[in-house]
């Protein structure tokens, strides 16, 4: 019997009316769509960068860098550690991920060992002869690459907050990699010059006392260190090792003009300007260098004490560049350097191109699709045609719902589904005629070709998804997005090609009741 | 009104008598795909060697390729190829993975662009690092033989494991001649062509379930019918669907193909090779391949009444 549940029927039309509903906000600009009453569907499907246009940049953190750093104040605590209890030592130094010092004296093992093995928590102490080494545990370094991750996330929102970027989506992947996708700019230079500082600034004071001859040969004495000049790279100066203040205390940089010249100003906070007037204060008539990541910038004479915790950067810049360091110095330095793994930028021109490419061909298989259907089955294959029209209202619907994002090959997914979904149908219909082939009157062969032909369609379509499935876990990117249309399409052109053409054909075996049928 | 039917009802082609040849041919395809890989291999895109591309549309009239080939090749970028794409005025440009790490690729976009400046409209830039080429090229394989793998264990577990093995031997026959097709043409393979190959993968199978439903089903219903005839009568049942959906399919896909812009053509001829393959192989190797396989056929009882309880659950749909 063909019979078919009212509580059924009212599932499929109201399915059908949801899909409609939450399909409809598409049709709009996103201005009327903004305007609808709050309670209304008003979510559109999100395009994905390469339909939009963007840039998508895959970024490490070179969390390593963090380690190392870590080892090196390690090392310069030793020293100090030792310097000060008088005890002799030699060959201190990081050797394959640990710092090792060799100590000569017998009775002075134990007590350096009891010193050095309180001066990092996450460090582990061996002794080994004369030999103490301290290396990390593996627990500290893990905590620390996180954390250096974590922060660099931060930092880099902050900055590209700061360049007024819209929208963009900054998100971890893996352990130690950031994806960064930043809708409408499909020229992403600046971004990535930001991003490519870490932007580490320090001030040291110049040690005057060494000639150019020990800095060139590199006779430097302790607690000293030659930087090269950020202007000429060639030309070295000598620092003194010790950060008299440094970049994480300020509050606040502005790009501004001195004698027409771009320059840069800072405001420390509180703490950061007691230190700095300190420094003026004791060093006056001495050069203070500011050193940004590894080089000196400039180094000025302090011609008095500046007190206000606020000065200026001079360093022969352009606008450009003024503005880039007050940003990168409001915006805060990186933990450790990133590098650009991967790129994919894609201008709104071919991106729209696609979009329009993309409608055209969905419309003209659309259309061949649904021609072809109505000529081999008739009646029948103009309700599979109406269910195919509701299968694509459905995908639209869900992918405006799970706001997932529809790509360019997500487009062929579509593409794609519209010449699989008929699928079902045919193989219901080809059933049908075989059933009125084997005698069967219509109501039976309908119901007999139904209910035969689920078991094939269900096998034959739980296959493609796990294809699917598959490619979602280990695509990425536009791959992805595939993935998602065509298991969405999968699902739909189910409930679409059996549901919803079964109740038209129910409804219509009800109204006339055949005794022959032609499909 | 009358009908479009694209197979005569009635229709009795005799497919397994002539399974020699269908494997004979299926054979050198396979042996030539694999030759093909091995002598040309395949022509990568940056996806999973690394290294450049760029789209760009000239400002100023069609694009002259000559003076861009002259401008890039003095950059000293390694291999530079440079190619109309789609239309007179745009071009694609793909430079080989620079030497060294990251940096390095990203000092070559760079100087790319210092040469040719704003003259052109920058459509696309592409630059993958050799860890994520790396990484993607392991991920596009593990994908491959875990779709492969994950295919086979449900139509083991939906059929027997005759069944299995002959989905399996026709679904690893159209991912090698696919490779094969790609190897001969030199067409660039990249991440959407893995899409392509595994949707590949998915409906070849799906072709291949429906044929061998119908044998499952037919093995039941005539327990004393010779087995090529009842094969060739199954394949002869469903052909009627097999050709109507391979029709409409190919529809949409040669609507994409053509009209679907060039950025994603490689991936729609996959999927228009894939369905032809995938229609052959269903028919012409999976299901002659059960001749050599022991099918069981009268001892199901079972097995037959697990269908039925499957059957009434699903009447009532």
């Amino acid at each position: 019997m063909v019979y078919f549940a009212k509580w059924k029927i009212a599932l499929v039309i109201a399915v059908c009316l949801l899909g409609v509903a939450f399909a409809a906000p598409n049709m709009f600009d996103r201005q009327t769509t903004a305007d609808l009453p709050g309670w209304l569907p008003n979510q559109q499907i999100s395009l994905g960068l390469d339909l939009q246009g963007g840039s998508h940049l895959l970024l490490e953190v070179e969390a390593q860098t963090v380690i190392n750093e870590r080892l090196e104040s390690i090392v310069d605590s030793v020293r100090t550690t030792l310097r000060a209890e008088r005890i002799r030592y030699t060959g201190l130094g990081v050797k394959d991920d640990a710092v090792s010092v060799q100590i000569p004296k017998n009775e002075q093992i134990e007590q350096a060992y009891d010193l050095l093995r309180k001066l990092d928590t996450g460090a582990e102490t061996v002794t080994e002869g004369h030999k103490i080494s301290i290396s990390l545990t593996e627990q500290a370094i893990i905590d620390a690459k996180r954390s250096a991750v974590e922060q660099s996330i931060e930092i880099v929102r902050r900055r590209i907050d700061e360049t007024g970027t819209k929208e963009p989506n900054i998100q971890r992947q893996g352990d130690e990699r950031i994806l960064i996708q930043l809708p409408g700019i499909d020229n992403p230079e600046d971004v990535k010059r930001l991003l490519g500082k870490t932007a580490k600034m320090t001030f040291h004071l110049v040690n005057h006392n060494v000639s150019a001859d020990d800095l060139v040969s590199g006779r430097l004495p302790p607690g000293t260190i030659a930087l090269p000049d950020a202007q000429n790279e060639q030309r070295l100066i000598a620092v003194r090792r010790k950060v008299e203040v440094s970049g994480d205390m300020l509050i606040d940089s502005q790009p501004t003009f001195q004698d027409g010249q771009p320059v840069v100003s800072f405001t420390f906070n509180a703490l950061g300007g007691k230190k700095f007037g300190h420094v003026t204060t004791n060093n006056v008539n001495r050069s203070l260098a500011i050193v940004l990541d590894g080089k000196v910038i400039s180094a000025p004479n302090i011609n008095g004490p500046i007190l206000g915790g606020s000065g200026i950067i001079t360093g022969r810049f352009s606008v450009a560049e003024a503005n880039d360091l007050s940003l990168l110095l409001r915006a805060g330095a990186l933990p450790a350097p990133l590098v650009i793994l991967e790129e994919r930028s894609v201008g709104p021109g071919l991106g729209a191109d696609s979009v329009a490419a993309g409608k055209i061909a969905s419309i003209v298989g659309l259309l061949g699709v649904i021609a072809f259907m109505v000529m081999s089955y008739g009646r029948f294959g103009v309700y599979a045609d109406i269910a195919l029209m509701f299968n694509i209202i459905l995908i639209a619907a869900a992918l405006s719902v799970l706001q997932a994002t529809l790509t360019l090959p997500g487009i062929a997914g579509i593409v794609l589904t519209i010449g699989m979904a008929v699928d079902a149908n045919v193989l219901i219909f080809e059933r049908i005629r075989e059933e009125l082939k084997n005698g069967l009157g219509p109501i039976a062969a309908v119901d007999s070709g139904y209910k035969r032909a689920i078991k094939t369609i269900v096998d034959a379509n739980v296959t493609t998804l796990i294809a699917a499935v598959l490619l979602y876990e280990f695509g990425s990117g536009p791959v992805r997005g595939f993935a998602v249309t065509l298991a969405i399409g999968i699902l739909t052109s189910l409930f679409t090609a059996v549901m919803v053409t079964r109740l038209l054909v129910v409804m219509w075996l009800r109204r006339t009741k055949p005794k022959t049928m032609n499909i | 009104m009358k009908h479009l039917h694209l197979v005569p009802t009635g229709l009795k082609l005799d497919f397994i008598s002539k399974k020699i040849l269908f494997f004979v041919f299926s054979a050198l395809l396979i042996v030539s795909s694999i030759a093909l890989f091995s002598v040309n291999g395949l022509n990568y895109g940056i996806d999973f060697k690394g290294g450049i591309m760029m789209e760009v549309r000239s400002k100023t009239g069609p694009a002259d390729i000559a003076d861009y080939r002259d401008k890039l090749s003095n950059l000293g970028l390694g291999e530079v190829s440079i190619q109309e794409f789609g239309e007179p005025e745009e071009v694609l440009i793909r430079i080989q993975r620079q030497e060294g790490d990251e940096k390095a690729q990203q000092r070559a976009v760079q100087a790319v662009k210092d040469v040719l400046t704003d003259t052109v409209e920058y459509r696309r830039t592409e630059f993958v690092g050799p860890k994520v080429s790396e990484e993607l090229f392991m991920d596009g394989l593990l994908a491959v033989s875990f779709a492969i793998g994950a295919i086979l264990v449900y139509i083991w577990f939906r059929f027997e494991w005759q069944f299995g093995m002959g989905a399996v031997v026709a679904l690893i026959h159209d991912v090698i001649s696919t490779i094969g097709i790609f190897a001969l043409l030199g067409m660039e393979f990249n991440l959407s062509t893995v899409a392509a190959v595994l949707t590949i993968a998915g409906y070849s199978i799906n072709d291949t379930v429906v044929v061998y439903d119908r044998v499952r089903e037919n093995l039941r219903k005539y327990k004393k019918m010779d087995l090529a005839e009842l094969l060739n009568m199954s394949i002869n049942e469903t052909l009627s669907r097999t050709v109507m959906t391979s029709v409409t399919t190919m529809l949409a896909l040669l609507a994409l193909y053509i009209l679907g812009g060039e950025v994603i053509r490689g991936f729609s001829f996959a999927m228009i090779w894939g369905v032809v393959i995938g229609t052959y192989s269903s028919i012409c190797l999976a299901v002659p391949l059960l001749t050599y396989f022991a099918l069981r056929r009268s001892d199901d009882e079972e097995e037959e009444s697990e269908i039925e309880k499957v059957e009434k659950e699903e009447g009532a749909v």
